[in-house]
């Protein structure tokens, strides 16, 4: 029997191009705020015909934790904490995007090996941020085992984070200056099989979604925007290009060393659910040559830089030498002397362009500390992206915008 | 920072356009101060200027200052130039009694929720803007939160006793 | 099937003699459906310990349900602000008796990091709580070390605790209304 195999699927006229509406009531629908498909605390009211979504209104807040005045009362070594829970799940990227804005401030060295290293830290992060983001795409599409085998991959990451900093999630790693201590050899050795077992992996988790018919058909068209919506909705990040624009801030003004690397940056073409889905996919492949570049050329040198009003001196220090005590004092108790003045610095977080902008009066603590957050900026476009789509989809492009509660209220 | 090129046709731009327009480059990028009144129509030009060419918004907010009369609440947004590869700072200063501007939800669609959050900690009010209310906060908040006269803590706790975590 | 415990019992030949609260605690404990109110980080955390590596499903917790109806355990992980108080108190109010609470990381038991204006400062200022989890994130063994210590309470519940008075005092101290069908 001769199979013709056709690119293109004939679909019949479907309801939701038409623009007329079935006679009838317009239906309210709570979408939210508790809601086992919203992953985080944020609600939508639609209003929908049938299945259609005519419109939706949002509430957001629900876990507004007032991080911006809390970071006016807290010095400068005490913000990397709060900086953690902005994106969770790629907590490693806010504190070094922290640590480099307030060395930026205070006009620090940094090693080539900090900056190496922490190019290291910043892209498992990546990979950590992305594969969550994807596996639940993949379970609101009802396909649950891919939830379970990224999960352990995660894992994987997780340990190499313990070995650096002694936690799992929210880590606060690094310090001004450089890093707490330098790579133990045990990390080395877990860095070394988890570059030699995660390609095999993730190219299993990738081989169930990625050219899966059901999953295609069901993400293709879900949740689309053009590039110049995007664009004036200020986007960035995986999603921006997933549209097409290849704005990546790694590229466009390099940071810790970044210039030093080779990869891509991969776009997409219609700016839907399944263009996401792939661009973050393909940015978990680049990640891990990144990773592998920064750990073959890793160069010699200190695991810090010469920041003594920031980085607390060793403990022997500390005990037997009387400028290494002042430090120290100073340091724990917030009284080091700080310049004065106006910085904005953005780093290439899970979700797009992370930004800080620090003024700081020569105070303990900035006196103004504002967070762009790039969840907060693009999630404002979801009610563009599915008017006019049912709610099925609509739930999928939620989850394939990665919207993490914590970056969206800070 | 800047290159010199870019910088005389920006100051040579606007100083045109706008005579009140004051430079600063102290910081680590330029900005550009202006009154209220004419911060829309000077980001409109940014934007549409072709040899300057300031496409994407990438912050706005405000500072309060407490201690300058008549400028208590500095609006600053922050744009990026992709030609260029250049970032501005637009500044406006705004006084406690009447915090009023013009919204430039018109030019950014993006800037809907950033002004939004800007009413709702500092109790600006943008004019024109589509849908002004408070975003993160409850409604029915009674005051703006990230004024500097206003406690961090909850005036409404009972169980923690300042004295031991160090507030006064 | 793993191995149940011995019931204090007297067996014989077709027939096991045992107290109903045993048995009936023996049978919840084992398969409690819990409802996660995962907000934050921990939220994250709680999804972990549903994965592979530390499996919640061994434990009879596989089934999470997502309608406070169908409900035993509400695991409230993350930050609880003061706006979304109100949703949480009715999410606990729509759930059927018997009913636990188990408070996951340092924000839900007691406001955690944020002592600011708009974080509810612990859950157990609205809903009762029946064990609390510290942590910032905790570890997937704390969170399974909480939902143990919650078997041993389902397991040892006398089966009449929800009619006494304490119980409706308690109640009454949260502004939760009871039915009082008795």
């Amino acid at each position: 029997m001769k199979v013709t195999n056709t690119n293109k699927t004939k679909t019949a006229p479907s309801f939701f191009d038409s623009k007329e509406t079935i006679d009838g009531d317009i239906a309210t629908i709570n979408f939210g705020p508790t809601h086992p498909a919203t992953h985080g605390i944020f609600q939508n009211i639609l209003k929908v015909d049938g299945e259609k979504i005519l419109s939706s209104e949002q509430t957001v807040g629900y876990i507004h934790r007032a991080f911006e005045k809390l970071a006016e009362r807290r010095p400068y070594n005490q913000i990397a904490p709060i900086t953690d829970r902005l994106n969770y799940c790629s907590s490693p990227i806010n504190n070094m995007g922290w640590h480099m804005t307030v060395e930026k401030l205070i006009g620090a060295e940094i090693p080539k090996r900090v900056e190496y290293m922490r190019v290291i830290i910043m892209e498992l992060a990546r990979i950590a941020d992305h594969l969550i983001c994807n596996s639940v795409v993949g379970v609101d599409t009802g396909a649950l085992t891919s939830f379970f085998y990224p999960f352990n991959q995660r894992e994987k990451i997780y340990e190499l984070y313990e070995e650096v900093c002694g936690a799992r999630l929210t880590t606060n790693i690094g310090r001004i200056g450089g890093f707490e201590r330098d790579f133990s050899p045990e990390f080395h050795a877990k860095l070394k099989s988890f570059l030699k077992t995660f390609p095999k992996e993730f190219e299993e988790f990738d081989s169930l979604l990625a050219r899966n018919r059901i999953f295609m058909d069901r993400t293709k068209g879900a949740g689309p925007i053009s590039s110049q919506r995007a664009l004036d909705y200020s986007f960035s990040g995986p999603n921006l290009r997933a549209t097409g624009i290849d704005y990546d801030i790694r590229a466009m003004k390099p940071y810790s060393s970044y210039e030093d690397f080779d990869f891509i940056i991969p776009v997409g073409v219609n700016g839907d659910t399944y263009d996401r889905f792939m661009v973050r996919q393909e940015e978990i492949r680049q990640s891990v040559r990144i990773i592998e570049q920064a750990y073959k050329n890793l160069p010699e040198g200190s695991f810090k830089g010469e920041v003594p009003d920031f980085y607390l001196p060793p403990k022997e220090d500390v005990y037997n030498n009387m400028e290494a005590l002042i430090y120290h004092f100073k340091i724990v108790m917030g009284e080091t002397e700080i310049p004065e003045g106006e910085i904005y610095h953005c780093v290439e977080g899970g979700n797009g362009e992370l930004g800080f902008y620090l003024i700081s009066d020569g105070g303990r603590s900035p006196y103004r500390l504002q967070f762009r957050r790039p969840c907060f900026i693009y999630y404002q476009a979801y009610p563009e992206m599915i008017t006019g789509s049912s709610i099925s989809d609509a739930v999928l492009t939620l989850s394939s915008m990665n919207i993490i509660a914590g970056e969206l209220d800070a | 920072m800047m290159n010199d090129s870019l910088k005389i046709t920006l100051e040579n731009a606007l100083t045109e356009k706008f005579p009140s327009v004051e430079f600063n480059y102290s910081a680590d990028e330029p900005s550009v101060v202006l009154p209220a009144q004419e911060i829309h129509e000077c980001i409109q030009f940014l934007k549409t200027n072709d040899a300057l060419c300031f496409n994407y918004l990438t912050l706005l907010g405000a500072v309060h200052y407490p201690d300058r009369p008549n400028a208590e609440l500095c609006m600053v947004y922050h744009l990026h130039s992709w030609k260029h590869n250049q970032r501005i700072r637009v500044k406006a200063n705004l006084s406690i009694e009447s915090p009023e501007i013009d919204s430039i939800t018109d030019l950014f669609t993006g800037a809907n929720w950033l002004e939004r959050e800007t009413y709702d900690f500092f109790g600006v009010k943008f004019n024109k803007h589509p849908n002004l209310k408070r975003i993160l906060n409850e409604e029915s908040m009674a005051y703006f939160p990230m004024l500097k006269e206003y406690h961090l803590e909850d005036e409404t706790r009972e169980d923690k006793d300042d004295r031991f975590f160090g507030r006064f | 099937m793993g191995k149940i415990e011995n019931l204090e019992a007297i067996n014989g030949e077709g027939y096991q003699l045992t107290t109903l609260d045993k048995a009936i605690g023996l049978a919840r404990a084992n398969s409690v459906w819990p409802l996660p109110f995962a907000t934050s980080c921990c939220g994250i955390e709680f999804m972990a310990t549903m994965g592979s590596s530390y499996d919640l499903s061994r434990f009879g917790m596989e089934r999470m349900s997502f309608s406070p109806r169908q409900a035993d355990l509400l695991i409230v992980a993350g930050t609880i602000s003061k706006k979304l108080g109100p949703v949480l108190k009715q999410v606990y109010e729509q759930m059927s008796e018997p009913k636990w609470v188990l408070s996951v990381g340092a924000c839900a038991s007691s406001g955690g990091i944020f002592d600011t204006y708009s974080v509810l400062q612990g859950i157990d200022r609205i809903i009762p709580v029946d064990v609390y989890v510290p942590g910032c994130p905790p570890r997937p063994e704390q969170i399974i070390d909480g939902v143990m210590k919650i078997h041993e309470l389902v397991k040892t519940e006398s089966l009449r605790r929800r009619y006494n008075d304490e119980y409706k005092h308690l109640m009454k101290n949260y502004n939760i209304d009871i039915q009082d069908d008795e």
